[in-house]
């Protein structure tokens, strides 16, 4: 009967593929819906342009972490630029759920934080610069 | 059917009020889902329905005698500002306050707290005063504070909670020697549902030279509040939230307060006198309601007002307790459920909860299909969602018209998430 939880996401939440840390990871980012408290972390590590491996950790809905499980896996073997290239179309797609506008913030956390690793997640690039990136906000107000 | 029903001691033998009967008087109610279920509306903290008395007032005044309040020398001028000002005195005497002088429309609760924290803060808090709050206010009661102590350079403090969400007023006693300007808290938690023990807060911070605002805004839809007795300084509400339209609200101060503030929007209505360099402001309330107000909504409150009076508050805040304890008992059968708050008897009609393994905006999309709406999130009270080590929780909330089989048809959606998620 209910469309947006189909047994593969359902099995992608309860069990997420890269669900896991890599410890020295080349890229790394944070990212968060406060709205929600939907959380991703995502690590990557970066061998001749492609990346290598992947890995998240997070806490959230069963949209936002099927949908981190789901994009890790498409992630491995990219090129950064094709990486880079992955859009919201593309997501949805992988997911092959409707999702409303009130869940599309959830099903995006992962595309966000993954263009943030990718932009902004290297090392500090001077070496006096520490502190690594983390916390960024999806932004959005909530009404009560 | 009739339960004594015990808030903090106040203790009433009142019948309490039949749903069935009042359900006629709300249109939506009778509407669907597009998934062909009835709607069963479990969100009323977040707003409440209206009754086809308030859609009605508010249709009548645009179609029978719209034009703008306190200006115009014609028939329906005068007519809509006579509903306007009785409007004003309705909402009086439906929070007891003594003169309806004393009540200013505003937007909403929203507004009427940075009216305060503006018009009165500004001018009464200075460096290292000290505002207490609490830990569990809406974001409402607690940025407008921020706000102010931060220009001044201020401080705040917070009474804090029991893990049931019960203020500590033996650490309140202790802050109290910081001798604060003001005391603001919720009279009843929008997350919790705790009902805040008003009277004694109050008796406690006048003691200690403080003035005591109260957000009314989760109080005034569900108890009896008669601000006389609560013996407060401010008391702000909401309309939406008390069966009347959006963009009505109201502050209620002691006239002594209003006439020392300054105006906190400027224009026209506020001011009796314009010079090119100067103004003389406008007697109280209308010193505070610069500009065109919402005139089809105040009067919309009015009438949602007296047709709460009609029911008798008694009788509504007895049908939410039962209600409430039903909710408790019955939500308590769901496997995996925590529910959150105090115990029924310190509590309004406020319920929320968590699925163990479910997040809340999985709970509520799976709630939807079913047509049961509840709120999922942090209820803008993400400092509380923090002291609970919460991310988020979801809310059922009642009002007048929610009846058992609501709360049955919650709990038989919540079977179907267990069903789906494999609690
Ligand atoms: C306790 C409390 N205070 C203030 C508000 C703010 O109300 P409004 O958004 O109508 O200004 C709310 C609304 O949820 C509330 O629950």
């Amino acid at each position: 009967m209910d469309d947006l939880y189909r047994d593969y996401i359902l099995e992608h939440y309860r069990h997420p593929h890269n669900f896991g840390v890599i410890e020295t990871p080349d890229l790394r980012w944070e990212g968060a819906n406060p709205l929600c408290g939907d959380r991703i972390t995502m690590m990557l590590d970066v061998r001749d342009g492609r990346i290598a491996d992947v890995a998240f950790t997070g806490r959230g809905c069963a949209i936002s972490q099927a949908s981190a499980s789901l994009l890790t896996d498409e992630l491995r073997g990219k090129t950064l630029d094709e990486a880079a290239r992955m859009s919201a179309d593309d997501v949805l797609d992988l997911l092959g759920i409707e999702i409303s506008p009130a869940r599309l913030k959830c099903a995006l956390l992962s595309l966000d934080t993954l263009e943030h690793a990718l932009a902004e997640g290297g090392p500090p690039a001077s070496p006096g610069d520490a502190g690594t990136p983390a916390g960024v906000d999806a932004g959005g107000t909530e009404p009560d | 059917m009739a339960e004594a029903v015990d808030l903090r001691g106040q203790v009433a033998d009142v019948l309490p009020l039949d749903p069935y009967a009042l359900r006629a008087d709300f249109p939506i109610l009778r509407t669907e889902t597009s998934t062909g279920r009835p709607l069963v509306y479990l969100d009323s903290a977040s707003t409440s329905q209206k009754p086809q008395v308030v859609i009605d007032a508010v249709d009548g005044f645009y179609r029978g005698y719209n034009a703008n309040v306190h200006r115009g020398i014609y028939e329906i001028g005068e007519r809509s500002t006579a509903a306007y000002e009785a409007a004003r005195a309705s909402v009086a005497r439906f929070i007891g306050a003594p003169d309806s002088r004393e009540i200013v429309f505003t937007r909403n609760a929203t507004e009427a707290i940075n009216l305060v924290a503006y018009s009165w803060g500004r001018r009464n808090v200075g460096r290292g005063d000290a505002i207490v709050l609490t830990e569990m206010e809406h974001h409402a009661n607690l940025v407008p504070w921020q706000l102010l102590v931060q220009e001044v350079d201020g401080d705040l403090e917070f009474i804090p909670i029991t893990d049931d969400g019960i203020l500590r007023l033996d650490v309140f006693e202790v802050l109290l020697r910081l001798r604060p300007k003001l005391v603001a808290f919720t009279h009843v938690s929008n997350t919790l549902g705790t009902v805040t023990p008003v009277r004694e807060i109050v008796q406690m911070a006048h003691a200690a030279g403080a003035l005591v605002l109260v957000d009314g805004a989760q109080a005034v839809p569900h108890l009896p509040v008669d601000v006389t007795d609560l013996g407060c300084d401010f008391y702000v509400f909401s309309g939406h939230k008390v069966l009347a339209p959006t963009g009505s609200g109201a502050l209620w101060a002691r006239r002594e307060l209003l006439e020392a503030m300054p105006p906190f929007l400027a224009g026209g209505e506020m001011i009796r006198e314009v010079h090119l360099r100067r103004s003389e402001f406008n007697a109280i309330p209308w010193k505070f309601e610069a500009g065109t107000p919402d005139i089809a909504a105040a009067i919309g409150l009015g009438v949602a007002a007296e047709y709460l009076m009609g029911i008798g508050m008694d009788r509504v805040c007895a049908h939410e307790a039962v209600l409430t304890r039903y909710a408790l008992d019955r939500l308590a059968t769901v496997p995996g459920i925590t529910l959150y708050g105090p115990p029924a008897d310190q509590r309004s009609g406020v319920v929320p909860f968590n699925v163990e393994g479910v997040h809340p905006h999985d709970v509520a999309q799976v709630l939807d299909r079913f047509g049961v709406c509840v709120r999922a999130g942090h209820h803008c009270t993400m400092p509380l969602h923090e002291r609970l080590d919460l991310a988020a929780t979801a809310r059922a909330s009642f009002n007048v018209y929610s009846t058992r089989e609501d709360i049955d048809a919650l709990v038989a959606g919540l079977g179907e998430v267990v069903r789906i998620f494999g609690v």
